[in-house]
């Protein structure tokens, strides 16, 4: 089959970008999209022309690595698929395909279809996990988890932090993501001493970093390869009222060694 | 709180809260609106009434007045947080895209901004309309206090009708996300049940507001009301 | 140009390496050990710098772990996130020998299952260390609240795996790997946040620094940048993970690579076992020329599928077409004990041997079916659904092929490596300061890993050991005295311009994939599943040849100062160029078979690997000697004290 491509050329973070349209002839329908990607960028090479720079690396859609918009939505047309795992048979021979990165202001472009995504780490360092030095450890089994609160908690610890809920967001808000690591954590037992410290300040962080508000569209869900639903967006909500009425603790301080 | 209000989730808790006022605020009106049917001189003394509600333990008017002064600051809050939260996401996504395409938003959630405008100017209008009688009545046409004249002489005009009827349309469909959307940033629709019962409740409040609105400038154009 | 192809000398002069086990019962060896290591008073160990690099399970885990105590650590990963790490792949589950089952679980049986599984290959100092440890690491994920399934009660779950007969597997979903990661990386990032641990992405390790003889530091280029720029440190932890990519295509990510282990070999770490490599049977087929790397599908899909290729040579027919008759279920019919659950080494290896007879089925005839037919007459088609759906969803999404319809189509495929840097008990290179974690080091697994282990062995050594260890180192050093303009630092640095700007300088006609894919090959041909002199022999002639050919014509455009990923994959493949040559010495020179290292001519009449006990019990570590085609063999003697040394059957 045969596929038109019109993709975002970026040379650096400061260059200003445009649209280029490349020929894909002959791919196999079995191929998946970022294979089809090779194949164009070595002919590119072959043509001493610089290759499609994209972000990728498990391939079986696990690392969250890689991701862009394929005519207007977050990683292509299939649900709950990650473009490694986007097969070519999704598509229809002569097609004509935009390629475009992620876009916001949080997700600054580093060349063609590479973001940084660097804000959703600091989302993480502000509060995202449970403090627990290794060795202090009780046994695994003294603490009880009701089993559906665990898989609840699954749903939401399934995130792969792609990136895809904020670029499909009209608002560009990374509620999505945030709301995933708050209930994770939130919602089991080992979570709750720093529950109101965690909404707090992984919410005062999203903010921080630019992102945008949420508008309860549902856009995100729909593109989130692993289906978290906007159920966990209310949980967050919840979980950052209630935290706002309770009383504020004295700031953490590093560990003083 | 103010830390609260520092927060994007927070301005969208002041735009529920303030939603939830507004949308009480509009479900009785559309009620008080359906006693028209009632009759020239019921739906009159209804107008009295709201005007003397309380008495004598409060004066003319001072009850409306405490209802329109919560009513204008939660108008207020909602626009502000709403203008607020929209510079953010402008500010969130400097470059545009191409091309995009919507999955999962629906019509109304799309448009709950230009809806907002839309329903604002409608508010202006509506009470220059039918609080002053400054618009839409040839001189000495509007009479003070004689609501179910005003109502009808003001309706029997079809464009003004066919304005208010749109009108309605836009509030419903701002209610249609608003309503479901106020419980998903209160945060109280976490679970699967709940999901689905605020969807509903939604579904239903922007139904019987359109409805029970559109009804009047309807039965005045049919000549049921007259 | 160097094509010299024949087994290396073995210096006889060579030291017999000493891999610093504690003396005592080994189930006292650990305990006293700690005992026994200096420690760093709290107060100091700030002024002590480690650099950590990768941010997989060891890694991040080591990184989260030291910065905690108080240690001033720098950690690098060459992702954009320290998330991205190939850990999070990994499906199926951890073990722990918790006997949560009340079945006859215990350290010592996971001891035994290990040593035995990795064909007594590996250190039992170092496996019983590790079956001790595994009970604190299921505490500590728990503690980060790493979601493990759970009984209707709110107590752990567990599974059964392959080469055990308890149930010890600790799993969440089929996404355990990624869930034990995101804990390491969550308690990293808690780090960062605090200011004990600096995180440095897109930040790739090209050369490693040794001054005095001990490992003081790292030159790295920023692949957004191309930034050149070193580091140095007290300490250098390599967490880098294995190098299945040196068969281009394996279960790995795209990115995984040995350039950092490589780098350090090449400075004097020696390099153990480099031929142990794992092929893992339940993969999905190679679908084209273009396909870029293969899919795992998980080894429990075995329990209900049976597996078979058509009896005739050239079958094209499909198979609901072809008659039962005329079907072979070749591991039923080779292993009636043990059928479609024999073990990883033996399916993968029975299902080469169908193919080679051109038996094989799909694009390209190397595959095999496994066809669930008879389980979904037998269950229905609800049961199995309920137990794979999401392995059949996978499938379905990257083959188009509805498997509860059509039989699956599944061929071996590298995996893991078993073989990495040699370390001793402490995980120290033969670089005094050189630490090495993880799949990188050669350390617990032999010559086969069991499923479910890798995961442990990542956080055994992150959590729990390196924190012990390189302090004791540390507390004998003190801290400091090289900063980044020592001339040893320098040279590194201007080394590793020269060789960048020697892949920019090249500007020659083919791309850097085809030869990755090309070597590859060669790879997959003559050092893979099976090995024989012979294909080793000629291998051995082919990689210099190709590695000239790259030298002179690789065509990499751009330049240096912005991301360039054909600049990124060049320097990987040059450093695979290399270490596929030292793993075709290597699993030339073990003239037996063992584990994934299956040696035609070393085979019992049944066609099981025979080990030879006699000459091959050890570990083979090779050193560096400035020519790629004679490296120096030491041997670290294996000795069995607590398990007894015996042959594998399956039938």
């Amino acid at each position: 089959m045969n596929l038109t491509l019109r993709v975002w050329r970026q040379k650096n973070a400061h260059a200003r970008g445009r649209f280029v349209t490349y020929e894909a002839r002959n791919v196999s329908p079995d191929m998946s999209f970022l294979e089809m990607l090779d194949v164009v960028n070595e002919e590119l090479i072959g043509r001493e022309q610089e290759p499609i720079a994209f972000e990728h690396d498990c391939r079986e859609g696990i690392c969250g690595a890689c991701g862009f918009m394929i005519n207007g939505i977050a990683h292509g047309p299939k649900r709950g698929t990650t473009v490694c795992q986007l097969h070519l048979r999704t598509f229809r021979d002569g097609d004509h395909l935009t390629l475009e990165p992620w876009r916001a202001k949080a997700f600054p472009v580093i060349k063609d279809l590479v973001v940084d995504r660097g804000a959703f780490d600091r989302i993480i360092q502000a509060g995202g996990f449970i403090s627990a030095p290794a060795g202090a450890a009780p046994d695994a089994n003294a603490i009880l988890v009701p089993k559906e609160d665990v898989e609840l908690a699954f749903d939401a610890a399934a995130c792969i932090g792609c990136g895809a809920c904020v670029a499909a967001c009209p608002n560009a808000s990374a509620m999505l993501f945030t709301a995933a690591k708050v209930s994770h954590l939130g919602l089991l037992p080992q979570g709750q001493p720093e529950r109101n410290d965690r909404v707090r300040n992984m919410v005062a962080a999203m903010d921080r970093e630019m992102f945008g508000g949420c508008t309860n569209m549902g856009e995100c869900q729909a593109v989130c390869p692993k289906e978290i639903t906007i159920a966990f967006i209310a949980r967050l909500n919840h979980d950052l009222l209630a935290a706002s009425f309770k009383g504020r603790k004295p700031p953490r301080t590093a560990a003083s060694p | 709180m103010i830390a609260l209000w520092s927060t994007s989730i927070g301005k969208k808790a002041v735009m529920a809260v303030t939603g939830f006022i507004l949308t009480g605020f509009v479900v009785a009106h559309m009620l008080g609106n359906l006693k028209i049917f009632q009759g020239e001189e019921k739906f009159n003394s209804y107008a009295v009434w709201l005007r003397e509600v309380g008495s004598p333990a409060l004066g003319h008017q001072q009850f409306l007045w405490v209802l329109r002064l919560i009513l204008l600051a939660a108008v207020a809050l909602h626009i502000g947080a709403a203008v607020q939260l929209t510079r953010m996401s402008y500010a969130a996504r400097p470059v545009r895209y191409r091309r995009t395409e919507a999955i999962h938003a629906t019509y109304a959630a799309r448009t709950m901004r230009w809806g907002g405008v839309i329903l604002t100017l409608f508010v202006m209008y509506h009470i220059l309309h039918f609080t002053f009688g400054a618009v839409g009545y040839a001189p000495g046409q509007y009479r003070p206090m004689s609501v179910y004249r005003n109502v009808v002489v003001g309706f029997s005009v079809w464009y003004v009708s066919a304005f208010y009827i749109v009108a309605m349309i836009a509030l419903g469909l701002h209610l249609y996300h608003g309503v479901w959307s106020m419980f998903q940033t209160l945060g109280v629709n976490t679970v699967g049940a709940d999901r689905f019962f605020f969807r509903t409740l939604a579904t239903v409040t922007s139904l019987v507001v359109i409805l029970g609105n559109i009804s009047v400038p309807v039965g005045v154009l049919a000549g049921l009301v007259r | 140009m160097e094509t010299r192809v024949g087994l290396p000398a073995e210096d006889p002069a060579a030291s017999r390496l000493d891999a610093e086990i504690p003396p005592g019962p080994i189930e006292r060896k650990w305990e006293r050990h700690r005992f026994d290591m200096k420690l760093v008073s709290p107060a100091n160990r700030r002024r002590y710098t480690i650099l950590v690099v990768g941010s997989g399970l060891a890694g991040a885990a080591a990184a989260a772990s030291l910065g905690e105590m108080g240690y001033n650590v720098k950690c690098f990963s060459y992702h954009d996130s320290a998330r991205r790490a190939h850990s999070i792949a990994a499906q199926g589950g951890i073990n722990a020998a918790k006997n949560y089952r009340n079945d006859g679980d215990s350290v010592f049986r996971l001891f035994y299952d290990t040593v035995k599984g990795g064909d007594f290959r590996s250190r039992e100092g170092n496996v019983y260390r590790l079956a001790e440890l595994s009970l604190n690491i299921i505490d500590q994920c728990v503690a980060q609240g790493v979601p493990f399934a759970r009984e209707y009660g709110g107590l752990l779950d567990n599974r059964s795996f392959g080469g055990a007969q308890v149930s010890r597997t600790f799993y969440a979903r089929g996404q355990t790997g990624q869930q034990l990661l995101l804990g390491a990386y969550q308690a990293l990032q808690r780090q960062v946040g605090l200011g004990s641990v600096t995180l440095f992405i897109r930040t790739e390790m090209l050369d490693l620094v040794v001054i005095d003889g001990r490992a003081r530091g790292i030159v790295t280029r920023n692949l957004a940048t191309g930034a050149i720029e070193s580091h140095v440190g007290d300490a250098v932890v390599l967490a880098t993970g294995g190098y299945s990519n040196v068969f281009y295509l394996s279960t790995n990510a795209k990115a995984s690579n040995a350039t950092a282990i490589w780098r350090a070999h090449k400075r004097g770490a020696f390099f153990a076992n480099p031929c142990f490599t794992q092929i893992h049977p339940t993969c999905i087929p190679v679908s084209g020329e273009y396909q870029s790397k293969l899919t795992l599908m998980s080894e429990s899909l075995r329990n209900d599928g049976r597996v078979w290729v058509p009896k005739k040579i050239g079958d094209g027919r499909p198979p609901d077409q072809i008659p039962e008759s005329e079907r072979d279920y070749y591991l039923e019919r080779k292993y009636p004990s043990y059928g479609n659950l024999a073990p990883r080494d033996i399916a993968s290896h029975a299902a080469k041997d169908v193919c080679d007879e051109k038996r094989g089925v799909g694009p390209g005839g190397r595959g095999v079916y496994l066809d669930f037919a008879d389980a979904i007459r037998r269950l229905g088609e609800s049961v199995i659904r309920e137990k794979y759906g999401n392995l059949f969803d996978m499938y379905e999404r990257i083959t188009g092929e509805n498997a509860y319809r059509v039989p699956m189509r599944i061929y071996p495929a590298p995996h893991y490596t078993m073989g990495g840097l040699w370390v001793d008990y402490n995980l120290m290179a033969t670089i005094p300061g050189l630490f090495v974690a993880g799949e990188a080091n050669f350390s617990d697994h032999g010559a086969n890993r069991l499923g479910a282990s890798a995961l442990m062995q990542g956080l055994a050594d992150g959590y729990f050991i390196l924190p012990a260890t390189v302090g004791d180192y540390l507390a004998r050093t003190p801290p400091g005295g090289v900063d980044t303009g020592h001339p040893a630092v320098e040279a590194a640095e201007a080394e590793v311009a020269t060789r960048v700007a020697q892949l920019l300088g090249i500007r020659g006609m083919r791309t850097v994939d085809s030869f990755h894919r090309e070597l590859g090959q060669i790879m997959w041909d003559h050092c893979g599943m099976a090995r024989n002199e012979g294909g080793l022999r000629y291998a051995l002639g082919k990689i210099p040849e190709l590695r000239q050919e790259f030298r002179e014509n690789v065509r990499v455009l751009e330049r240096n100062e912005e991301l360039n990923q054909s600049l990124e994959k060049a320097g990987r493949v040059v450093d695979f160029l290399e270490l596929a040559e030292l793993m075709c010495i290597d699993a030339l020179h073990r003239a037996e078979s063992c584990g994934g290292h299956f040696r035609e001519e070393h085979q019992t009449p049944d066609g099981e690997a025979l080990r030879d006990d006699e000459r091959f019990a050890y570990v083979s570590a090779w050193e560096y000697t400035g020519t790629l085609a004679r490296p120096t063999l030491h041997k670290e003697p294996l000795a069995f004290e607590y398990v007894h040394l015996a042959q594998r059957s399956y039938r």
